[in-house]
């Protein structure tokens, strides 16, 4: 191809199949004679299980197996912790199936296999489980205190870490503050609600001893790791399929969950396929979730607005179990002065238990929490000094000369320094300080005003450490036959559109059509190097990795086409399959090259005929594929990157409340959005826009309600609001890229960027519509219209007729 | 571990629930099965007859992944049983691309306009927009009418801009027709 394809705005790759209801989720995968699981689970917060009597399900018609903590073998035991840390005392993660206790309601306590999932729902229900109920607390900061029930009776006042970091000399620079301002914040427990829920099938064929699982899940080499070790079987034995996945926002990074294993155990024991498919309310119940943190958090400032030292202490929920370790805490905690300079900081967290579904990362990571603390800060700050909001943000962002800006002392979720590697933060300030029309608002706001009603302009910066190690790799072959490039990597997608960014890149190293790249992914039968897809890094670390294996078989490409067609390697040209001399018409189709390369015994085509080792091309002396040379056109080469690199964006939004229904209208948002150098701007601004839209209803629809005795009461789409189309404005997406220079392709991570500053930015508009009748500072998302019912004054509020 | 079972269990392979006779018309093809009453219309389509293309998203009739057409009429097949369609003439999303696979132009159109992320959601939102572009009643094609008649259906990759774009270039092409 002669255009340029990285940066190219290209329809994707898997779109046809998927429109054509042709994808092949792991429901669709057809297993003939497939048994069906389904779950026990626990009704109670807390309790001790005192008795379970399987009997009359096992009666059942149709029914094949019922198991429990007592017939699961060696996998009646504690799951891995994934993520171990120092700042966890023998951090406490779960059963594959409750022995004794129970410690949230969904918990699986017994799992039936029958014939089909209406029958297995049915048996489930005859498993009588005789559970004592015990006592409980939800709330966060009565469960630290003394007399608080304990999740777990090994963990005083409830703690499962505590930990603090240190950036600069927090305690001189505080002495010499002139102006302090401290406030709580909290964000509240949500959700991923990916539309496919989780997903597990499997098959064991006992006559190769070979597991297969299909998994809807982001790790599937991760999984297959914890299924070869759980099950004594060699890796090469185990092989984990995510297929098409219906969407994953983290909640599909954990692992295993029960049913990941306990699938697979059935498939063993019963030599059948086992099929799960979680419903919605199980996902609700039973997979995990994320967001409650509660920050108090203090800037320590001159009188013209310099932040000099931030303190933070914040409590983080971890649910029943801590099973990826503190990840999505600290990624809070070291992001928690977001794009500031503030070159002192002090930051603790604690993660506490609560008898609630285990908490792991969901979009955004801990990131949204951050952000709404130090940006509903900054909001304050600039309010006490009286300086203008984008003001006190400019006197205190990073300057574009100060990067790399590194803060000593914090170490993010890789266990690297916290280094903003490059940014034009004043610049993305300026442009959504444009787009938003802030000169005009204030005479629209007085206007507003006069005419009773409340309008607000919200702000927020926010930054995302991106595409964080330890490694991807990439492995490209071009097929002999089909002259076609086919391209592996280790993670997996959920709609991101790998299949199409990627052979966007390999596309200009190869001189091939983006459609005539097969991209595979997600197969540990494929490829099985690698870690997962998380945090905002499957374009920074696996684009990388095949860029550079692309560009070693670009370079066998050339060696070869300039050895058969008798030129320089300078003068051959790369373009639509095949390799050319500059200015001449002698070419070569890479599927000839590419079988030429490969010595030969049997001309299976044409082409081949040309490969034989009887073909005269091919005598010379020695060997037919000498020393140290592999046959064919193949590569594989990895990225590691040296620390994780940052993007960074800003929202505004001009936002009004109807007084009728204290419902929030968005008559402008805009965000402004830097990921280094864009792949596919079209697939950026999609997971951009597709994360507003999450961050939309994070900020004012999706709540996970908890009752005090610890049952989730709106574990359904009818109570739990995801915002449909109805709900989400129009919104103006602004690009700068500012490449990153810790990786050869300049890109950042995007998927996570557009949900994590909205929260804070909703808040912000709000208090500001309201500033002259109400106090009300919205520290608390999702804001709800009760909360903003009472922001109002008495009387203002119209009941709706 | 022990990898292989030492007598292969008895297995039962249907379950004991009675079965009735459906007919039914999908996609222009007439098929007769033998089900069980409570068979969903879902499992019915996905299980029985293996278009797959149907998602199963919430299992309540809310998030709209799972519609079809009834009789031309956009429904959820989730909440309703196989045997309530007895009779019935259905079209799924195996019916909206031609038989050499080209798709149609609302499906070219949300390809066009990346109106689709990890795909689950979208065999709903297809079958529900079919139903508004063959209903006769003239669409509102602003940005609110579009937005109020894909309100049926969730959506959880997109943020819905470009489905709302999709649905204006496939309706100005369907009205132009």
């Amino acid at each position: 191809m002669s255009t340029r394809q990285f940066g190219a705005k290209i329809s994707r790759n898997i779109d046809p199949e998927l429109l054509r209801g042709e994808g092949k989720f792991t429901d669709d995968i057809p297993l003939p004679g497939a048994l069906h699981a389904a779950f026990v689970r626990s009704p109670f917060a807390r309790a001790r299980i005192e008795a379970i009597d399987t009997s009359d399900a096992l009666a059942c018609p149709g029914v094949v197996a019922v198991y429990t903590c007592d017939n699961i073998e060696h996998l009646d035991r504690e799951l891995p912790l994934l993520i171990p840390h120092p700042s966890m005392n023998n951090a406490r993660t779960q059963r594959p199936l409750a022995r004794e206790d129970v410690y949230y309601v969904g918990q699986p306590v017994a799992m039936v296999v029958a014939v089909n999932r209406y029958v297995a729902e049915d048996a489930a229900l005859l498993v009588d489980v005789d559970y004592d109920a015990l006592d409980v607390e939800l709330d966060m900061e009565k469960a630290i205190l003394d007399d608080a029930p304990l999740v777990h009776p090994s963990h005083p006042n409830n703690i499962a870490a505590d930990f603090t970091q240190v950036s600069g000399n927090p305690d001189t620079a505080i002495a010499a503050a002139e102006h302090v301002t401290k406030l709580r914040v909290q964000v509240d427990r949500s959700t991923a609600a990916p539309m496919e829920c989780r997903t597990v099938a499997a098959w064991f064929d006992h006559v190769s001893s070979e597991l297969t699982v299909w998994d809807g899940t982001q790790a599937p080499i991760g999984v297959r790791g914890g299924l070869a070790s759980l099950f004594d079987l060699d890796e090469d034995k185990v092989r984990v399929i995510a297929p098409h996945v219906g969407g994953g926002f983290g909640q599909k990074v954990m692992f295993p969950y029960a049913d990941e294993i306990l699938v697979p155990y059935a498939a063993i024991n019963l030599g059948k396929p086992i099929k799960y498919i979680e419903d919605r309310r199980e996902n609700f119940i039973g997979s995990n979730q994320e967001r409650t943190q509660i920050h108090t958090i203090e800037l320590y400032a001159t009188k013209s607005g310099e932040v000099l030292a931030l303190s933070d202490d914040f409590l983080h929920d971890t649910g029943a179990f801590i099973p990826y370790g503190i990840a999505v805490a600290q990624v809070a905690s070291t992001s928690i002065a977001g794009p500031y300079r503030i070159p002192n900081i002090r930051v603790r967290f604690r993660a506490v238990y609560t008898p609630t579904v285990p908490v792991t990362p969901y979009r955004g990571c801990g990131r949204p929490q951050a952000c709404f603390a130090i940006e509903r800060a900054m909001d304050q700050l600039a309010d006490e000094l009286g300086i203008d909001r984008f003001e006190i943000r400019r006197r205190n962002l990073i300057r574009d000369d100060e990067f790399p800006y590194a803060r000593d002392g914090l170490l993010f979720a890789d266990g690297l320094q916290v280094k903003h590697d490059s940014g034009q933060y004043l610049r993305a300030l300026e442009m959504a300080r444009e787009a938003i029309g802030w000169d005009d608002f204030p005479a629209k706001q007085a206007e507003a005003r006069a005419e009773g009603r409340y309008l607000g302009l919200g702000l927020a910066f926010y930054v995302e450490g991106t595409g964080l190690g330890p490694y991807e790799g990439g492995h490209i072959k071009i097929h002999p036959i089909t002259g076609k490039v086919y391209v592996n990597t280790g993670l997996a997608g959920q709609g991101q559109g790998h299949e199409t960014s990627f052979a966007q890149i390999v596309a200009d190293q190869l001189g091939v059509n983006v459609s005539d790249v097969i991209f595979r992914e997600g197969d540990t039968g494929a490829y099985d190097w690698g870690v997962a897809t998380f945090a905002s890094r499957a374009a920074v670390v696996s684009g990388n990795a095949i860029y550079k294996a692309a560009k070693v078989v670009r370079q066998q490409l050339v060696e070869a086409a300039a050895n058969m067609l008798e030129a320089p390697t300078d003068e051959i040209e790369l373009t639509d399959g095949y390799a050319s001399v500059k200015g001449t018409n002698r070419k070569i189709a890479y599927s000839t090259i590419a079988t030429a390369t490969n010595p030969l015994r049997y001309a299976f085509n044409e082409a081949a005929q040309i490969a034989t080792q009887f073909a005269p091309a091919s005598k010379h002396d020695g060997p037919p594929l000498a020393e140290g040379q592999h046959p064919g056109l193949e590569a594989t080469d990895y990225f590691s990157p040296s620390c994780a690199t940052w993007a960074y964006g800003v929202h505004a939004a001009i936002v009004e409340i109807d007084p009728v229904t204290c419902r929030v209208v968005f008559h402008k948002y805009v965000c402004i959005h830097d990921c280094g150098n864009m792949i596919n701007p079209t697939i950026v601004e999609g997971q951009v826009m597709g994360g507003l839209a999450q961050g939309i209803g994070g900020a004012l629809f999706e709540h996970i309600e908890f009752d005090d005795d610890g049952n989730l009461t709106n574990a359904n789409f009818v109570d739990f609001l995801i915002p449909y189309a109805t709900e989400i404005p129009d919104i103006e997406i602004q690009h700068l890229e500012t490449p990153s220079p810790l990786n050869p392709l300049g890109v950042k991570g995007v998927g996570e960027a557009g949900c994590i500053a909205v929260g804070a930015t909703v808040a912000s508009g709000l208090a500001d519509a309201v500033s002259h009748v109400s106090g009300s500072k919205f520290h608390y998302t999702p804001v709800t219209p009760d909360m903003i019912l009472e922001a109002l004054p008495q009387g203002t509020a119209q009941p709706p007729d | 571990m022990r990898h292989k079972p030492a007598i292969a269990p008895n297995i039962p392979s249907v379950s004991a629930d009675p079965t009735v006779e459906v007919t039914m018309t999908v996609n222009g093809q007439t098929v007769t099965r033998h089900v069980s009453p409570r068979m969903l219309l879902t499992d019915f389509i996905r299980h029985e007859l293996g278009l797959t293309g149907t998602h199963v998203g919430c299992e309540h009739g809310v998030c709209g992944a799972c519609t079809v057409l009834i009789d031309g009429r956009a429904a959820r097949a989730c909440l309703t049983f196989a045997v309530q369609a007895d009779g019935a003439e259905l079209r799924t999303i195996e019916s909206e691309a031609s038989e050499d696979g080209t798709l149609s132009e609302l499906q070219k159109a949300f390809a066009e306009c990346h109106g689709l992320q990890c795909g689950y959601c979208t065999p709903g939102f297809i079958m529900n927009i079919r139903a508004h572009l063959e209903s006769g009643e003239k669409l509102d094609l602003s940005d609110e009418g579009i937005r109020d008649m894909i309100s049926g259906n969730l959506c959880r990759c997109t943020g819905y801009k470009n489905i709302v774009a999709a649905v204006r270039k496939s309706a100005q092409h369907f009205n132009r027709k």
